[in-house]
């Protein structure tokens, strides 16, 4: 009797494991194809006029086919092909035979005879075109049958002098895509191909002067298909592609610019001469020249093309490269300087731009006429023009051209710098973003003029806060060269401060870095910045004003490698140093100075690293949890790694993360603790609410560990899991002892992997009834051993910071009842993995209610590396309230439910918004939430 | 041979009263109908006379075409229209129809209202000189008449700039007006295509100068405002209304958002309220960035410029004041100048050209000492600046608009002689085109090589393309046989066939014949046979296509060969040689090469 009843609950495990992997319905559609094909075939039968035909053949092709029957459907649209007399039904069918033949799983060969048979009857242009397109459909799905290819290739040299310009298009694109490119391989097919085919590009090269725009740039772009698929283009068509370069079209032009382009990266050291004069240069030289040229182009397609070439071309010789930024100025037939050479020179005599003096920019030498060339030869001038292009699209292109050869060259970097600072002024936004993004690239290499760095600076005033943010990352990255620079950018940086009290963060980060470049410059400027006075004692300034905490960083962080600087300190300024280093930790460095008590004894990173190792070594020795003293160690322990992470930021991530591992297995070992559970059950309800709410603990601590931390390897995540599935066992178990007249009926809820797992692979307990199961479970849980953990190099904490709303506002944020309010939101990110699907903002009102909201793409900008902004703003709205309340702002980490083995959790809990005890179930909470003061009026009336 | 003739009436190796006539294709055209600045006498309109005499203008101008409402462009229009006489159509843009009675009122009423001049057009006049305008869409071609054709390109320079392409059957000249190719603060650069016009009559206010990037242009004026402006002096910035003035108001009004400053920007004149207007409807012709914001914010609302009142000019404290005429030579910003000009503190920035003649140019040469009107003298002690606003093409942007149109000829107009000069060199020796540059009244001519279109049958050039070759290489030119028919003033092409049949002519074949005589020796009969195998080897080199006939003939193409024996001298054998007139070159070449070839033939064997 009680091996049928264990029979019994085996099948009844069974029935529900197999139920969600039916699917009937797939198979339902699946009857229904074959008999479509037939249906087509009826369909086209009864039309009567080509205009009904092609009604259904457009019907037909909104419906997917299966594979097995996309032959059979094949032969019956080419049956009425061959009868069909209209040339628009025909080219129908021959684009559905080519949109059928990219089904998947279906082997195009099986059809490629028939397509091509019929060639030999169409006489329809526009049909043959769409036929051609068909076999570059089948072709490119069968790259690797040679015969094939020969035989499509052999198809489209035949058409290739056809009248209609499509066919000849499609021809020279079948020719690109499929046409030999290794020429080894022709020999072994010689039977098969007639030697004209095996050099497709002689072929093509011909159709570079075809009388049709379309096909030339059809020749070009088969060409460069060609180049892609990795054949070895001739030099010898270089000149066809330069002649190509003064097309009529643009199309052709901007399909040639990147095919000198192509050529210029194939041959650069190969030497061409220049016409109407014996000189030579170098390929890539004179190709450099000829797409500089484009960039002065009538069409802005062109322009756009030959700009970004431009910056791929990083062989070109300095005399060239320096040539684009070349301009002459003519007044009068006098040369006349450039604004920036006066600049320069201003600079360079020591005396600040009046730009007051009359005609201080007259032209003065007079110029030799014939030795002006108007038309700029070569590459004179082409950023010039580019970067006061019309179309900012072209500008943008200049500025990442730019860019990338100005880190290729440094001396081409330094004169880019002028043209670079000017682009600061463009009207468009994103043109003056990029290129303070470019100038930071390249900032490495340059050093700034006292003028340039006043261009610079005068755009800290923009009321973009994007453009003010990069430029105080390019202020980080920043060299400049005298004292009076850092006074000027110390200057319009708390000028930016007092405008824009929001970029607080920033400028400090901005001055930290400003401060460690340049120390010996700051050291002049110290009792300025300090306002100390040799005699007298100045009054002490004011702590919380974010100015002075500015100035304070820019000066500490000088004195860091300017070991006399401290000399120069206050005794209230070692007090607000003591005060800051602790509370701004991350800008204020450690200094070494007799008034700075020395507590700065963190060590390196190597001795915490080891510390870290010790730790965790030592509590592998436990063996057993039950263990006496092994409670106390892992107390400890925990209590150690908590600190070291934050004492060591490099290491916190991996400190914390084992730490909450630990946590977990005390935990599973308070709850199992043996005197307990010896215990009946009524007694011990206390105990039982205890280790449920462990249970549960443990339960979103193994989702904080598995999700919230980045660089975890494989070893890591079954660790996790393993520690889940302990905690899933201790609810398993807490609940049969609790419930236990419910416990049959909720046993198939609580069917996890786990259980089920067990039953499979220990014979032993498939015989057993529930209540024996629980006890085994029971006892090996509390068996069970410490599993040690092993660190992976690198795990890093994700966190997140709410900078705004500060929370620290209480004039509350009115707004009539019933309407929405606009809450900004400013946020960094570190260490979020594809913030834009995972991070949510959370809204919590006192009265339990909560929202959720998901920032847009846009929303999240990422300046660094692991590092992301999130800028949004959410929207509240309640009704009325009697006085004003604080609600809850926070960030939700999200992880993908697809990760977890949802299928029984989820069926219990409601999906979305579980704000009791503000765990949200699929979201794990990060970063600390901040209070908002809002104030719903009830409206007027 | 067909010619076109250009004579500048104004503008010619000058700048200003520009308008110049274009005789094409027996059409005659003018362009622009301009005044001059400089002169306060009949000079100021162009001679009229030079077309007629006496009577209506009317029967001798197909059209006129203004490209752009500045005065020097427009100016005399009514005069022309409706004083002198023209009912024709007169064409401009749609920005210039609707800003060009604006400056046309103005205008008179400074010389009429404030200087008393009598015997000058009045505001009917002007109204019923627009009347007869015909407004131009960019890129629209516009048939003027049947064979008169013209289409606008946008020049910069304004709002509702154009330039214009000018065609008559396939002969065309381009008319550039006034353009810019930098794009600035509020209009984008001037664009036209690949068109290979006759001759491309373009401006050449700049041509000696290349100037420097538009950004070193703006900062240097706007740094030059602030500093006068925190100084506590005033900065007088005299333009004309429409134009500069505008790209300039957009500049200072960003720059005031940007830098959060307080002092007062002044626009004078309510002519300007009226032309923002215009300038905020027609966003279309404006420049990327204008068009893509205007829908948040149209930019030529301007927050921080007010309306200047004539009292505001003694008010204290520092200000920024736009004023017209850009020139300085009457109006408002003469009289603000006159205020200004004895405090060193103080500032004008000229943003353009000034005319001779005018004050603005004097003062620009450095002038410190004015004679004004009554024999008062006036000294000049505030700076005076010069910021290359004027958004002409300079000698670069030139040659960039040359290398866009490619055209055959090159014209110059409204530019200094000596500068002109220079210029014209370059373009000579940079494109090799011939380049011109007439004095007003003097007229230029240019002979045009006109193709003449012909109406080719389909099946002629059928044939010919199945005849020869894969493909018609464009690059040459083909021979092909046919047709030509002149008839009701029409060329069509047809195949010979086709003719005789259109014509009701019989066809006549005509062929040559030759003997050529052997005598029969075994020799000769050796000869006979192994030429006939060369040439035989040789023809089918050729690519011709031989047959034998039973008879024992061979055609070659049209060419029949037969070999007979006479019956009085059976030694001598006989070749009979025939062919057709088409294959003229083939028979010869065969008759010549069994005739005397052979010797030649024999002795290399």
């Amino acid at each position: 009797m009680a091996a049928h009843l264990k029979k019994r609950v085996y099948e009844e495990f069974s029935k529900v494991v197999q139920l969600p992997q039916e699917e009937a319905p797939a198979k339902k559609l699946r009857l229904t194809k074959p008999s479509k094909s037939a249906a087509l075939h009826i369909d086209l039968c009864k039309a009567s006029n080509p205009t009904d035909a092609l009604q259904y053949l457009l019907h037909f092709a909104r419906s997917s086919v299966e594979a097995e029957s996309v032959e059979g459907v094949v032969r019956i649209l080419l049956e009425h092909y061959y009868k069909e007399q209209d040339n628009s039904v025909r080219l129908k069918i021959a684009s559905l035979i080519g949109l059928l033949s990219k089904t998947q799983n279906f082997n195009p060969e099986s059809i490629l005879d028939d397509t091509l048979n019929t060639f030999n009857t169409e006489k329809s242009h526009q049909v043959l075109a769409q036929l051609l397109d068909t076999l570059l459909v089948i072709g490119t799905q069968l790259p690797e049958s040679l015969i094939v290819r020969h035989r499509l290739i052999e198809v489209a040299y035949k058409h290739l002098s056809d009248t209609y310009f499509g066919v000849r298009n499609k021809c020279l694109q079948l020719l690109g895509c499929l046409g030999n490119v290794d020429t080894p391989l022709n020999k072994d097919g010689q039977g098969l191909v007639p030697a004209v085919i095996g050099d497709a590009q002689s072929l093509i090269s011909d159709y570079f002067a075809d009388q049709d725009p379309r096909v030339r740039t059809a020749a070009i772009k088969a060409m460069l298909q060609l180049h892609e698929r990795g054949l070895k283009i001739q030099q010898t068509i270089y000149d066809q592609a330069c002649q190509l370069l003064c097309d009529d079209y643009e199309q052709v032009r901007s399909a040639a610019v990147q095919m000198v382009w192509v050529l210029s990266q194939l041959y650069p050291e190969s030497i061409v001469p220049i016409p109407s004069s014996n000189e030579q240069v170098r390929l890539v030289d004179d190709s450099f020249g000829k797409i500089s040229h484009m960039v002065s182009d009538g069409s802005w397609v062109v322009r756009v093309q030959a700009a970004k070439t431009l910056g791929n071309m990083l062989q070109v010789s300095p005399h060239f490269l320096e040539q684009t930024l070349d301009k002459k100025l003519m007044s009068d037939l006098r040369r006349k300087r450039t604004a920036h050479e006066r600049a320069k020179e201003l600079y360079a005599s020591g005396e600040f731009s009046s730009g007051r003096k009359w005609a201080d920019d007259a032209p003065k030498e007079k110029v030799d006429t014939s030795a002006v060339n108007l038309i700029a030869s070569g590459a004179c001038g082409a950023f010039v023009h580019g970067l006061e292009d019309e179309m900012y699209e072209v500008r943008i292109a200049a500025v990442d051209a730019l860019s990338a050869l100005a880190q290729s060259s440094a001396s081409f970097a330094e004169k880019c710098l002028d043209f670079l600072v000017d682009m600061f002024n463009d009207e468009i936004e994103e043109v003056r973003l990029q290129s303070i993004h470019v100038l930071r690239q390249i900032s490495t290499n340059i050093t700034l003029r006292e003028d340039q760095l006043d261009t610079v600076l005068a755009v800290l005033e923009d009321s973009s806060r994007d453009i003010r943010e990069a430029l105080h990352e390019l202020l980080c990255f920043t060299n400049v060269s005298t004292k009076e620079c850092i006074q000027l950018a110390l200057l319009e940086l708390l000028k930016n401060l007092t405008k824009y009290p929001t970029d607080r963060n920033s400028v400090w980060k901005c001055l930290k870095f400003l401060g460690c470049r340049h120390p010996t410059l700051v050291l002049p400027l110290v009792p300025e910045l300090l306002s100390t006075h040799p005699y007298f004692h100045t009054p002490e300034p004011d702590m919380d004003d974010p100015a002075y905490i500015a100035v304070l960083v820019l000066v500490f962080n000088a004195a860091q490698s300017c070991p006399t600087m401290t000399a120069l300190f206050s005794d209230h300024t070692f007090r607000h140093y003591t005060y800051l280093r602790d509370s701004l930790s991350h800008l204020v460095p450690p200094l070494r100075a007799p008034g700075v008590s020395g507590i700065e004894g963190s060590g390196s990173v190597e001795s915490a690293q080891l510390f870290l190792q010790q730790s965790l070594s030592r509590i592998s020795t436990i063996h057993n949890l039950q263990d006496p003293g092994a409670q106390d160690l892992l107390n400890f322990t925990i209590r150690d790694l908590q600190r070291l992470g934050e004492l060591q930021t490099e290491l916190a991530g991996a400190a914390d993360f084992s730490a909450t591992y630990l946590r977990c297995q005390l935990l599973l070992t308070k709850a199992l603790q043996e005197k307990l559970w010896t215990m009946a059950v009524p007694l011990c309800l206390k105990h039982n609410a205890m280790a449920t709410a462990a249970a549960k603990q443990m339960l979103e601590e193994t989702y904080k560990l598995e999700f919230l931390y980045s660089g975890l390897e494989n070893r890591q995540v079954a660790t996790i899991h393993h520690v889940r599935l302990q905690a899933k066992a201790l609810q398993l178990v807490l609940t049969a002892r609790t419930r236990r007249g419910l416990f049959v009926v909720e046993l198939p809820h609580l069917q996890e992997s786990f259980v089920g797992k067990l039953l499979d692979l220990s014979p032993k307990l498939s015989a057993c009834k529930p209540g024996e199961l629980v006890k085994i479970l029971q006892t090996t849980l509390r068996q069970s051993g410490f599993l040690n953990l092993q660190l992976p190099k690198q795990v890093q904490r994700a966190s997140a910071t709410i900078i705004e709303p500060t929370g620290e506002s209480d004039n509350p944020l009115r707004f009539t009842s019933g309407l929405v309010v606009a809450l900004d939101i400013d946020a960094t990110l570190e260490h979020v993995q594809d913030p834009h699907n995972t991070v949510k903002v959370q809204v919590l009102y006192p009265d339990g209610q909560s929202h959720v909201i998901q920032p847009k793409p846009g929303d999240f900008r990422s300046p660094g590396p692991h590092r992301h902004r999130l800028i949004t703003q959410v929207y509240l709205s309640h009704s009325a309230w009697t006085e004003a309340c604080q609600i809850e702002v926070r960030l939700l980490l999200a992880y993908s439910s697809s990760r977890l083995c949802k299928a029984v959790w989820s069926d219990s809990s409601t999906e979305g918004l579980q704000p009791a005890e503000g765990a949200t179930e699929g979201t794990i909470p990060f970063g600390k939430p901040v209070k908002v003061f809002i104030m719903p009026k009830p409206a007027r009336r | 041979m067909p010619e076109i003739k250009v004579t500048p009436l104004g503008a010619g190796q000058d700048v200003g009263r520009s308008c110049i006539l274009v005789s094409i294709g027996g059409k005659n055209i003018m362009l622009d109908c301009g005044m001059h600045m400089g002169f306060n006498d009949d000079r100021r309109f162009p001679d009229f006379s030079y077309i007629t005499q006496q009577g209506r203008l009317t029967e001798f101008l197909d059209c006129v075409i203004i490209s752009h409402f500045h005065l020097d462009h427009c100016g005399a229009l009514p005069y022309m229209s409706e004083m002198v006489g023209y009912d024709g159509p007169i064409y401009m843009t749609h920005p210039t129809k609707a800003i060009c009675p604006i400056l046309l009122e103005d205008f008179r009423k400074i010389t009429v209202d404030k200087k008393g001049e009598t015997n000058f057009f009045t505001s009917q006049m002007i109204k019923d000189c627009m009347k007869k305008v015909v407004p131009l869409n960019l890129h629209q071609t516009v048939q003027v008449d049947d064979e008169l054709e013209i289409k606008a390109y946008y020049a910069g320079h304004v709002l509702g700039a154009a330039m214009v392409q000018i065609k008559v059957g396939s002969e065309s000249v381009v008319y550039t007006g006034d353009y810019n190719m930098t794009p600035d603060r509020h209009l984008g650069a001037a664009w036209i295509d690949k068109c290979r016009p006759d001759i491309l009559i373009s401006e050449s206010t700049y041509a000696t100068t290349i100037r420097d990037s538009k950004r070193c242009r703006e900062r240097d004026f706007l740094k030059k405002v602030h500093e006068t402006v925190e100084r506590g002096g005033k900065v007088l910035i005299p333009v004309f209304a429409l134009g500069r003035a505008q790209e300039l108001c957009i500049l200072l009004e960003t720059f005031w958002e940007r830098m959060n400053m307080k002092a007062p920007i002044y626009f004078s004149t309510g002519l300007t309220e009226k032309a923002n207007h215009y300038y905020k409807l027609f966003i279309t012709w404006t420049n990327q960035k204008i068009r893509k914001t205007f829908v948040q914010r149209n930019m030529f609302e301007f927050k921080h410029i007010k309306a200047f009142d004539r009292s505001y000019a003694d008010n204290p404290g520092p200000m920024v004041v736009f004023a017209t005429p850009g020139m300085l030579h009457a109006g408002q910003s003469l009289q603000i100048f006159k205020k200004w000009a004895g405090n060193e503190k103080n500032m004008i920035i000229m943003p353009g050209y000034c005319v001779q003649g005018t004050i603005g140019h004097k003062i620009l040469n450095g002038q410190k000492k004015l004679e004004m009107e009554n024999r008062q003298t006036l000294e000049v002690k505030l700076q005076v600046e010069y910021m290359s606003f004027s958004a002409h093409a300079d000698a670069k942007g030139i040659m960039q608009l040359i290398r866009m149109a490619e055209p055959r000829n090159m014209l110059l107009v409204h530019g200094e002689a000596k500068k002109m000069e220079f210029l014209k060199d370059k373009i000579e020796q940079e494109f090799t085109i011939n380049c011109f540059m007439p004095a007003n009244g003097e007229t230029t001519t240019v002979i045009t090589n006109p193709s003449v279109p012909v109406d080719i049958s389909l099946n002629l050039l059928k044939r010919e393309m199945a005849l020869g070759g894969p493909l018609p290489d464009p690059k040459k030119p083909r021979t092909m046989h046919g047709t030509l028919i002149m008839k009701d003033n029409s060329l069509r092409l047809v195949s010979p066939e086709q003719a005789l049949k259109e014509l009701g002519l019989n066809e006549h074949q005509l062929r040559f014949t030759c003997r050529v005589q052997y005598r029969k020796t075994e020799f000769t009969i050796f000869i006979v046979f192994s030429s006939s195998y060369l040439v035989k080897a040789w023809l089918v080199l050729k690519g011709y296509t031989i047959q034998h006939l039973p008879d024992g003939t061979v055609m070659v193409e049209s060419i029949v060969i037969k070999v007979s024996s006479s019956a009085e001298e059976p030694n001598t054998k006989v070749l009979l040689l025939s062919w057709s007139y088409q294959d003229e070159d083939l028979g010869s070449f065969l008759s010549t090469l069994l005739k005397k070839g052979l010797p030649s033939g024999l002795s290399s064997m």
